[in-house]
């Protein structure tokens, strides 16, 4: 390491700054904009793993993943121009998920910015509105602070995606650097905390329910608040849904649990919510594809909003009581409240109205005879694995679709960080690569992408780097040869027209493309399965082999999610069948 | 509802243009934005003027404090404040036109900064009311060009001066 009066160059003092923030690993792409920062992550190979995507966007989502796995930010780099166009989808699923990286661009050499020159993208601006911050970086000396910044913005308060975008000039100069330099952000204060009344008022209103519901989102996983939650709602006895990105905050195996809300959410979640006359809605932002009409949401509860993010707050819907608060703070004194003085809350009768919907509408599929469903497969690998007691070291990622709201329903999932999926953008092709990363993070836990054959097409050169680097990802892939939820949404509103909607080759060719043979062209070990009789033993042999695999499951392309809110309609308009 | 807010940005190149893009692509309805140097050389100050209900007010406000590089955000609407707009306008003017353009701008307390053969150019600041009824007398005599500033405000000291005649002399008749 470099000592304060030894000159060094930008591009080493970069892969420097990033080691001192604890940087373990980056996902990043050369290119003539970035070769410098390349040529000095191999003088530090030792001390920061670098790894080679085969497509930016891979490595965006692989940082992605390594960020939701291990609640540290992912680093992911590429050069200018389409390198940095190519981490939009990225910065854009990143700050919609809340999910803390740092994306690091190549740029042209200083004097020619602005002069539209070769791999030249003005990738700041673009960037601007999909990102939580971003850097141009103007002088060599500058690099310190700028990380030291970019890494703080983007895990503190709300996490989200922080863009520095580094001249190629700056990476060649060579400059003494100060390594601790005072942060210049006067403007941003992530640190809020509830107030005192607040909290006493939602215990005020947490005694009078007698209906109560908590709905727990992402917010709750990103500030570790899962151990408070638990305590909280089991100590008292308050039922617990969770959004898409809240999935694991609380244990999917609780009685507690009604499992996820929303569209695909679970009737009984829904009903419960629509019944309750108290909602604590805790790190949530109450997207449209939770509440459907929100007029109607939660109509009759009054509304407890605590989220970090004030703009949140009254933003979609007004609350009875609206906090700004780092949410596992306010757990914690909230239930420090209830100990200092317990109370019991008399919720029987609301327990037994639960348990008669949790009994009368479960969620459920006819098994037919001959073809494998996608959402029995996922159950069948779920069992399997809790079988061998080795669900709290599994990580699922997936795609985006069908094969995605089939997971959230069947897996259930009792730790957090175990689930990575793009929510707010939908990003099709998150899957893979995001597997990818939390792989990297954790060699030795077991990471399935669930995938569906639309989605995984969308990445499928992450096999290369899964095959070189000793990833060793699983897919299950779900292969309908058609792109299942539009399909599905034909089927309900457009009278089954297909609008390019089907990927195969023709009904009277195999299925297409052959991804067994694709795989294997990766290194990848791999095999296809059609027969219900086959599942079981090609789930273990997956689980069992020692390296990455691609399980190609053919199945049925006429199943539909269930249940169903349609878009901007209420609970009482869900499809169950 | 008009409100008046006012922010304090750090100088930095592309605040102005994450601010105005975020206003944009949140759909916020924007009367006016102006931006400048303040006493400070670190900060600057953005004055904007917003049409909307109260949540959409609140909301406007949390999502530019929101931006890193954005300090501080005042709703100054509530508050007894100063605003000003400065405005240059050429209007076409005969020489038969001119002794009654020239009474106009007194009663404005306006200023000719410029004169053509055929036109005067006329500067003019004060409040939004202000201007527009200046603006509407000149209309006649045929506006050849207009250029505004957009508005910019500060909060008075001491609440109850906005009415001294002293301190507020700038609208017509004063």
């Amino acid at each position: 390491m470099s000592t304060c009066s030894e000159p060094v160059l930008g591009c080493d003092l970069l892969v420097d700054c990033m080691i001192r923030e604890g940087v373990e690993v980056v996902f990043a792409y050369p290119g003539g904009a970035s070769m410098p920062i390349h040529q000095a992550l191999t003088r530090r190979s030792k001390d920061l793993r670098t790894i080679l995507p085969r497509f930016e966007q891979g490595g965006g989502f692989a940082a992605e993943g390594y960020a939701r796995a291990t609640g540290k930010v992912g680093v992911c780099i590429a050069t200018s121009g389409p390198g940095a166009t190519n981490f939009t989808t990225c910065l854009a699923d990143a700050k919609m998920d809340s999910t803390p990286i740092v994306a690091i661009t190549g740029q042209v050499p200083t004097k020619v910015i602005g002069t539209d020159a070769f791999q030249e993208t003005p990738i700041v601006e673009i960037a601007r509105p999909i990102t939580k911050h971003h850097f141009l970086v103007q002088h060599t000396e500058d690099i310190p602070r700028v990380v030291k910044e970019a890494f703080y913005i983007a895990q503190s308060g709300r996490p989200g995606p922080v863009l520095i975008d580094v001249p190629k000039d700056l990476q060649n100069r060579r400059i003494v650097p100060d390594y601790d330099p005072a942060m210049n952000l006067p403007g941003y204060n992530p640190d809020k905390h509830a107030s005192s009344a607040e909290l006493d008022r939602v215990i005020e209103m947490v005694k009078q329910a007698k209906r109560p519901v908590i709905y727990a989102g992402g917010g709750v996983v990103s500030s570790d608040a899962s151990a408070a939650l638990k305590k909280f709602a089991i100590s008292l006895g308050i039922p617990v849904t969770t959004t898409l990105q809240g999935i694991g905050c609380f244990p999917g195996e609780h009685y507690l649990s009604l499992h996820m809300l929303g569209m695909h959410g679970t009737v009984y979640a829904n009903y419960a919510v629509d019944a309750a006359d108290l909602l604590l809605a805790w790190g949530v932002r109450f997207d449209d594809r939770v509440t459907g009409k929100i007029d109607e949401f939660c109509k009759h509860g009054k509304i407890v909003h605590i989220d970090i993010d004030s703009s949140e707050l009254n933003k979609n819907k007004p609350a009875c009581l609206a906090i700004q608060s780092d949410i596992r703070y306010a757990i914690d004194e909230l239930n420090t409240r209830v100990e200092a003085e317990p109370f019991k809350l008399q919720l029987e009768d609301w327990h037994r109205q639960i348990d008669e919907w949790r009994t009368s509408e479960p969620l459920k599929y006819d098994l037919p005879e001959g073809a494998i469903l996608p959402q029995h497969a996922i159950k069948e690998m779920w069992e399997l694995l809790k079988e061998r007691g080795e669900l709290d070291r599994t990580v699922v990622a997936t795609g985006v679709g069908q094969h995605q709201m089939w997971a959230a329903q069947y897996w259930k999932f009792n730790e957090p960080r175990l689930w990575l999926t793009s929510g707010g953008l939908g990003s099709m092709g998150y899957g893979l690569p995001a597997a990818m990363g939390a792989q990297s993070a954790h060699p030795d836990k077991i990471v399935i992408d669930i995938d569906g054959d639309g989605s995984f097409l969308m990445n499928i050169q992450e096999l290369a780097t899964i095959h070189t680097e000793n990833l060793p990802v699983k897919v299950l892939l779900l292969n309908n040869q058609h792109l299942g939820m539009v399909v599905q949404w034909e089927d309900r509103f457009y009278e089954s027209n297909r609008g390019h909607t089907y990927l195969g080759d023709g009904n009277d060719k195999p299925p297409y493309p052959d991804f067994v043979k694709m795989a294997e062209s990766f290194g990848v070990q791999s095999k296809s399965i059609r027969d219900p009789r086959d599942l079981r033993s090609s789930l273990e042999e997956m689980i069992d082999y020692d390296g990455p695999y691609v399980l190609n499951v053919m199945v049925p392309h006429q199943e539909h999610v269930l249940p169903m809110i349609p878009s901007g309609q209420t609970v009482r308009d869900i499809i169950k069948t | 509802m008009r409100h008046v807010l006012s922010a304090l940005v750090q100088n930095q190149p592309g605040v102005l243009a994450h601010v105005s893009g975020m206003l944009a692509s949140r759909g916020f309805n924007i009367d006016s934005l102006a931006v400048g140097p303040t006493e400070v050389d670190e900060f600057s100050r953005m004055t904007v003027v917003v049409h909307g209900d109260e949540s959409t007010m609140v909301q406007v406000r949390r999502q530019l404090e929101k931006i890193v590089t954005v300090v501080e955000v005042k709703d100054i609407s509530s508050e007894a404040f100063v605003e000003r707009d400065l405005t240059l306008i050429r209007v076409s003017a005969c020489a038969e036109k001119r002794g009654e353009l020239r009474q106009l701008v007194e009663v404005f307390r306006a200023k000719i900064v410029d004169v053509g053969p055929s036109s005067l150019m006329i500067e003019i600041s004060g409040t939004e009311e202000k201007i527009r009824s200046f603006i509407d007398l000149m209309k006649p005599y045929g506006i050849l060009e207009l250029a505004r500033t957009g508005r910019i405000a500060m909060v008075r000291a001491v609440e109850g001066d906005c009415d001294s005649p002293e301190l507020e002399r700038d609208r017509p008749g004063h």
